[in-house]
């Protein structure tokens, strides 16, 4: 079946009834993932316990290059930690409420149980993306936070005003870019099927965002830069932060991200409609 | 699957016997699996790019002068021979075992003429040439930019070389059994590993060479079974080591594989009877 034709849309009355249509549909799916959490007491522990783990796996790396070198590509130890802070911040956004949802959807695309989630009255990209959240993450925030605070104390200096808020508009343009590519590896899965490893490489490709984008070079740079900006994901941000982000770079990376959303958004489109359900 | 004759339990000689008649076969089905699905395959190789990345920072960082006895060059060997000892030896036993015990996939093969063990060794050996194929490229990148300091020229580091990737091989194989097998008893035991991993990271050589760790940390990863499964390869093929240390290494990783493969085993055995293969 086609399924796209079956997506049935919502009745047209109005954005406002839209919005509220959605974030009442949102509180629903948010809760439900609240309560299958809330059902592995166990596993919630053992989670955070991980996320602190790996939170400190992060940081053994940057306290050994920084135990060697007073600078490294311009950017001093402190300065780096708040690098590794939108780096801890975004991954727990990421795994927390990204990467469970959209590896629910190729799970979906191999078992053909997509077709149930298309049949549903919503946009199938909203559905989809709320499916899942996975709230031990906020171990991951706090810890972020905590970095945050260490680093600028060490600087001896607070973000401005201005600055915190270019940095918090700049980690929501982060978290619609990181979105955005994964969007496109969900729809990679409808051409190719067998791509569950496809969050794996994601997930070690986004680990590279924990260092400022100046220490690579070369072919490194361009990559990490235009086609999976990391640069844009933790280094803009903390530049932001540190008040250091020039204007020119802020909008350049914003129409960027933004290009890069609709990008998604159709590629996601045309994916769906190329669906043809797996014969299960 | 009732109706199948359950083979009568034959001694140990005469196991391996059975084995080593299908091995041969388990293997061809292994290399023709890998080919089949060698986008896939592919993807998983790209998942281990940490050593690049660590890679590009070091050599930032070396930009101005030598780290300890490591200049520029000495990381690029360092991290090309991590990346090649790492795709060699890695498996992912450990994800595939969890999941057919908790799914019960692994009845099925509970019932096969074969230990599962075995099959599952046959298993990913199979993908031990292709992975090889991958990885030549980086090993030639390596072999010509460090070949002044490569094996130290010593015919004795080569074999201890080659014996090392055998023993780390199983090292990991066995570990991974052992962490699988804990999936009989407890339902995360995946975030077990996930924990072990973390530590594996930093104490393996991985993410930084052991010598750049502080003292302490550097005393514990010489005892730990982490540097076994792919710090200590690497240093000897790099040449960072003595014929005497190699030696005396090489004996401490066998230790190692026959302490992990008895707890693999005795783990297993036990966890085995605890099955109640539910699904299937």
């Amino acid at each position: 079946m086609t399924a796209a034709a079956n997506e049935v849309r919502p009745r047209r009355t109005g954005p406002a009834a839209l919005v509220r249509r959605y974030a009442g549909l949102f509180r629903v799916q948010l809760s439900m993932s609240m309560l299958t959490a809330m059902q592995y007491r166990a596993d919630f522990v053992v989670k955070g316990l991980i996320a602190v783990l790996w939170m400190a796996v992060t940081l053994v790396p940057v306290l050994v290059v920084f135990g060697v070198r007073k600078t490294v590509a311009g950017w001093t130890f402190p300065e780096s930690l708040v690098v590794v802070g939108w780096f801890t911040l975004l991954r727990a956004v990421l795994e927390g409420a990204v990467s469970p949802s959209l590896t629910a959807v190729v799970e979906h695309v191999r078992h053909g149980t997509l077709d149930f989630v298309l049949l549903k009255p919503a946009d199938a990209q909203f559905l989809v993306s709320t499916a899942k959240i996975e709230p031990w993450h906020l171990v991951d925030v706090f810890g972020s936070l905590a970095i945050f605070i260490y680093a600028f104390s060490k600087i001896g200096r607070w973000p401005s005003l201005l600055n915190l808020g270019t940095g918090v508009a700049s980690l929501g343009l982060a978290i619609i870019i990181l979105y955005s590519i994964w969007i496109l590896v969900v729809s990679a899965s409808f051409w190719v099927i067998k791509v569950d490893n496809l969050s794996y490489l994601f997930g070690s490709l986004f680990d590279a965002a924990r260092w400022p984008i100046t220490v690579f070079r070369g072919a490194l740079r361009v990559v990490f830069t235009f086609v999976f900006p990391i640069a844009i994901l933790t280094t803009y941000p903390a530049m932001a932060l540190l008040g250091r982000l020039d204007g020119k770079t802020a909008a350049a990376a914003l129409a960027g991200g933004l290009a890069f959303a609709a990008i998604a958004r159709r590629v996601w489109r045309r994916a769906l409609a190329l669906y043809t359900s797996a014969s299960s | 699957m009732s109706g199948e004759a359950v083979p009568a339990r034959p001694g140990f000689a005469a196991d391996l016997a059975r084995v080593a008649k299908a091995f041969p076969t388990l293997l061809r089905v292994g290399v023709s699996e890998v080919v089949a699905y060698r986008a896939e395959f592919l993807v998983w190789i790209l998942t281990t790019n940490m050593p690049l990345v660590m890679l590009a920072i070091w050599h930032a960082v070396a930009a101005d002068g030598p780290v300890g006895h490591f200049d520029q060059r000495a990381f690029t060997t360092y991290y090309l021979g991590v990346l090649a000892v790492r795709l060699l030896t890695s498996n992912w036993v450990v994800w595939q075992l969890s999941m057919e015990i908790r799914d019960g996939t692994l009845s099925a093969k509970l019932l096969r003429p074969i230990h599962p063990i075995y099959a599952l060794a046959a298993d990913h050996l199979s993908a031990v040439p292709m992975r090889a194929l991958v990885i030549s490229p980086a090993a030639a990148i390596l072999a010509y930019v460090g070949w002044d300091r490569l094996l130290r020229h010593d015919g004795v580091l080569l074999l201890v070389f080659l014996a090392s990737l055998v023993g780390a091989w199983l090292l990991i194989f066995f570990t991974m059994i052992l962490m699988g097998a804990i999936a009989f008893f407890i339902e995360s035991s995946l975030g077990i590993f996930e924990l072990w991993l973390g530590v594996h990271a930093i104490l393996s050589g991985y993410l930084v060479p052991l010598e750049a760790l502080p003292h302490w940390a550097r005393s514990a990863a010489d005892v730990l079974p982490f540097r076994f499964m792919l710090g200590f390869p690497v240093e000897a093929l790099v040449g960072l080591l003595s014929r005497h240390d190699a030696l005396v290494a090489l004996a401490a990783q066998f230790g190692y594989v026959a302490f992990f493969g008895a707890a693999a085993v005795g783990v297993w055995r036990v966890g085995v009877r605890h099955f109640s293969a539910y699904g299937g």
